[in-house]
């Protein structure tokens, strides 16, 4: 059995690691400028192994039997993304960014530690599941109040507090993640309960797919008022995918995705926003200087870096222009680091959402379990949304790549849900690793 | 619970297999395609940090080289010294409209990944030392260029010269001109400013090459190839028709006249050396079909010249309409639809000098890597085999005759031999302005040059002829190579 002390030590070299990448790709990227160490490098070096050292006594004290490998992905996919938006800095006169993702990064940890200081027991935080959800759907919708709501690149999702931008639907995510798996943990059984057949599959009483729509409802808003494609599907998708996860019921998988394309295509017939997205998917080339500019630069990017990338600080990521610092940053990296960049990227996302939902799958209690699942759901899928966006495998969705992407909120919620899943697996492995079979035999059609 | 889980586990690890198969297409095997797409700036960008090659005139003269800019985007700047000099030989360089001339046809070279690497270029590329483009040096010497600049006189028009021999192009004026530093300049702003305000200029159009580019009827330039026409067919220089002041071909009510409605007559040489029209127009008329337009083609009219600078094909007569003597007798004195380019009417006379064979022209005389060693050499190829040798020698003496006594005296040039032409085209609607055309080369025995000039005339009734008004200009270009060149 692997104790605690040795997961803390895979933790810790494995941290060692991304400081490594995180400092040597920082004077990696400085080298086509000048071939000098640059200036920042110790001052960077410290402040990172002091953020990454935080981080990881913060566990060893606080959840000393937690997963070894959420952390160091994590921070090992920020580090990169700190390099790349270091490298961007000079072309694109974005002096400051890296600096301020760097201090964005100890709000982010600060935060990290303490949902692990202030979370002993992730079950309790089931109670608050209302709380969560206006929370959520407060967060949601905050863009759309006239005052402090701010359009940027023509959607609505940031808030503006002083001086300070933010992006609350990245919290908001995080927030409903907990109401839902507050909510589907205690109404599981009743949502789950079959009262008619259409064919081969059982449905649930009317009144139970009251939650489904109230989801649908925010989610349409949140895509017509704010223009938020990204958030709004993500936010329906976690829904649906939790719901089904709760309750294996396979008609909320389809009415929900029924629900979905029928909510995609009256969207596309009223609102010019969203056919925007969509004409310029199905054929980018023949909007290349207007709407469709970002993503064929994009393609350019990717097409230019090839197999193995043009280098740090050799590609001209800059000429995606705007937001390549934060949607588009998998395209930098593309275009860098190459193909075999962008592989291990991905493979270290793979391995993240393997490592959640193996944990929950461990978990002894439904909340804990759809929580993780949750957590790992929406971290995951937002990966696949940006990533198949900037290649244009799928209408691009205005959302931020986890970890790495420019920006506080996204670092913030990316890191708090870390916290979470951590202190899951430190009740995991406290209880054994091993949980008690959990499946639940319901009679098929019979009622309690 | 956990076998939904799984479910959505494994679903998700298979989407990222699918972005991932999406993203090694993308960066794999659409990755040429896009990288080379137009609208992809990347390659210019890349272009623009490495230090193009400069192009240089024969004696050493800059006419195009890349200057460092401290721009964070472009990283250089092309700049073009002698302006409207050159313009149409050099090109521009534009971001927005791409390149032009020797800067397009050489680009390879250029930005230094043509022709051969050596070792040396191998081990500066793998210790990432500065890459270099090559060096063009044209045949053009300044001197003569100038020359030829300063005899069209700021007039609509253009002047080629080249050694009829290697075919090497001595000179090459296009006026209207155009400053390639304004469309090769970075602001796009000022490039779009310039481009609009050339493009619209339709009176004078700078834009277009008249040298390689724009065709025009030769006009009597063109009997030089009847004349070559009758002789390679059995229709020797004796022939004679009794002087007459207008022919009317058969089955046509078309009159052909002389030029200011005078009366000529006798053999082909006296023919020639006052450009008699009726002469040749009854002596096409009375050719077999089929020998004009095969003559002219030999020549190289309806193709394109092997010119390493872009050039159009000069054109004849549908070949049904030459079956008709009254076309054909229209087409001997090079109107109806006979069009050619300076160029190839400088061929025409080039071909006579080199003993029927019609050189392939060239600009660029060598290419030179950045350290000054020379990569590639052009090297005298015959691009038309025309006529005889015996053929051309009786053309030359007629030409030498025309030059002498005949209307190309203006060409003339004390203490050389030269062979020349004259020609005056009706152009425009119903022949209502003029072109001024003579071609020459010289010296006759030994020729070093050849020259074609044409001159975009003005209204009727003016008494513009090539022989006023082409032939003094040839002279002056004559006289400038043979002063730079030592002949």
């Amino acid at each position: 059995m692997i104790t605690g002390t040795a997961r803390r030590n895979t933790e810790a070299s494995l941290l060692l690691i991304s400081l490594v990448i995180a400092i040597g790709g920082y004077w990696l990227a400085s080298l086509p400028r000048s071939a000098s160490v640059p200036t920042g490098i110790i001052l960077y070096g410290v402040i990172y192994g002091a953020i990454y050292a935080a981080a990881h006594f913060a566990i060893r004290k606080l959840a000393p039997r937690a997963d070894s490998l959420l952390l160091p992905i994590g921070l090992m996919l920020n580090a990169i993304g700190f390099v790349l938006i270091y490298r961007l800095e000079i072309p694109t006169e974005n002096v400051g960014l890296a600096a301020a993702q760097t201090q964005w990064l100890m709000v982010a940890i600060a935060a990290f530690i303490a949902t692990l200081w202030w979370v002993k027991d992730v079950r309790s935080l089931a109670q608050y599941r209302y709380t969560f959800a206006f929370a959520g759907v407060v967060l949601l919708l905050l863009p759309m109040l006239p005052l402090i709501g701010r359009e940027v690149n023509g959607a609505r999702l940031w808030i503006r507090l002083g001086p300070l931008t933010f992006q609350p639907s990245e919290l908001g995510k995080v927030a409903l993640v907990l109401f839902f798996a507050g909510y589907l943990s205690e109404r599981r059984e009743l949502l789950a309960v079959t009262t008619r057949k259409i064919g081969p599959i059982g449905v649930p009483a009317l009144r139970h797919f009251g939650p489904v729509a109230a989801a649908w409802a925010v989610s349409l808003l949140v895509m017509i008022n704010q223009k938020d494609l990204g958030s709004s599907l993500l936010f329906f998708a976690i829904f649906v995918a939790m719901l089904w996860m709760a309750t294996g019921r396979p008609i909320y998988l389809i009415s929900g995705v029924a629900m979905f394309l029928a909510g995609a295509f009256i969207a596309t017939r009223l609102f010019s926003h969203v056919q925007a997205r969509l004409t310029v998917w199905r054929d980018p080339f023949q909007y290349i200087n207007e709407s469709g500019y970002q993503v064929v630069q994009s393609l350019f990017a990717f097409a230019t870096g090839g197999a193995w990338g043009t280098g740090l600080g050799l590609g001209r990521p800059d000429l995606i222009r705007f937001s390549v610092h934060t949607d588009f940053i998998f395209s930098s990296l593309g275009e860098e680091l190459g193909l075999v960049g962008g592989a291990a990227v991905l493979t270290a996302y793979a391995l993240l959402a393997a490592r959640g939902f193996g944990l929950a799958t461990r978990c002894r209690d439904d909340f804990s379990r759809l929580l993780a699942a949750g957590l790992t759901f929406a971290i995951s899928f937002q990966t696949v949304l940006i990533v198949g966006g900037v290649t244009n495998l799928i209408p691009l969705t205005g959302v931020t790549m986890p970890f790495m992407s420019y920006g506080g909120s996204s670092l913030l919620s990316n890191f708090i849900a870390i916290a979470l899943l951590l202190r899951i697996s430190d009740e995991v492995a406290r209880a054994g690793g091993e949980a008690p079979p959990t499946e639940l035999n319901m009679a098929a059609g019979g009622g309690r | 619970m956990n076998k939904q889980i799984r479910a959505v586990g494994f679903t998700m690890l298979a989407l990222f297999g699918v972005v991932f198969v999406n993203l090694s297409w993308l960066q794999l095997v659409r990755a040429e395609s896009l990288a080379n797409h137009p609208s992809n700036i990347r390659l210019l960008l890349k272009e623009y940090a490495l230090e193009r090659g400069a192009i240089r005139s024969l004696n050493g003269d800059t006419l195009a080289i890349s200057e460092p800019t401290p721009e964070q985007q472009l990283k250089s700047v092309r700049r073009y010294p002698k302006v409207e000099l050159f313009a149409h030989l050099t090109g521009y360089y534009s971001i927005r409209y791409g390149r032009e001339r020797l800067e397009r046809s050489y680009n390879q070279e250029l930005t230094g990944k043509g022709g051969v690497v050596t070792m040396q270029d191998l081990g500066d590329r793998l210790l990432g030392g500065e890459e270099k483009g090559d060096t063009l040096v044209l045949s053009v010497d300044t001197a003569v260029q100038q020359a030829a600049d300063a005899a069209l006189g700021g007039r609509k028009g253009a002047i080629v010269a080249l050694d009829p021999v290697s075919g090497q192009i001595l000179a090459m004026v296009s006026r209207p001109s155009f400053d390639p530093n304004l469309l090769s300049q970075h602001s796009a702003e000022g490039q779009q400013e310039a481009w609009v305000r050339l493009n619209e200029d339709d009176e004078n159009k700078p834009l277009v090459h008249r040298a390689t580019r724009a065709i025009y009827p030769p006009g009597s330039t063109f009997k030089v190839i009847t004349v070559a026409a009758a002789l390679e067919n059995g229709i020797g220089p004796d022939t004679s028709f009794p002087a007459t002041s207008q022919y009317q071909p058969a089955q046509t009510n078309r009159v052909i006249r002389n030029f200011g409605g005078g009366t000529c007559g006798g053999d082909m040489r006296d023919a020639l050396r006052v450009s008699c029209n009726t002469y040749f127009a009854r002596l096409a008329a009375e050719m077999p079909a089929g020998i004009l337009e095969e003559t002219a083609a030999a020549f190289g009219f309806t193709e394109t010249p092997p010119l390493d600078i872009s050039a159009v094909a000069s054109r004849l007569p549908d070949p049904n309409d030459l079956r008709s003597p009254a076309f054909r007798a229209l087409s001997s004195i090079g109107q109806y639809s006979v069009a050619a380019t300076p160029l190839q009417m400088a061929l025409v006379a080039a071909g006579i000098a080199n003993g029927g064979n019609v050189p392939a022209p060239k600009v660029v005389k060598q290419i030179e890597d950045a350290r000054g060693a020379v990569v590639e050499q052009t090297s005298p190829e015959i691009w038309k085999r025309a006529v005889s040798a015996s053929t051309a020698s009786t053309i030359k003496e007629m030409m030498v005759d025309v030059a002498a006594n005949g209307t190309a005296r203006a060409a003339s040039l004390p203490g050389t031999q030269v062979a020349a032409k004259t020609g005056t085209a009706q152009t425009g609607e119903g022949g209502n302005s003029s072109l001024a055309w003579t071609i020459a080369f010289a010296p006759a025995d030994s020729p070093r040059i050849a020259v074609a000039v044409m001159v975009e005339g003005s209204g009727p009734g003016s008494d513009e002829t090539g022989g006023r008004v082409a032939s003094p200009m040839v002279r002056q270009v004559l006289q400038a190579h043979r002063s730079a060149a030592g002949w």
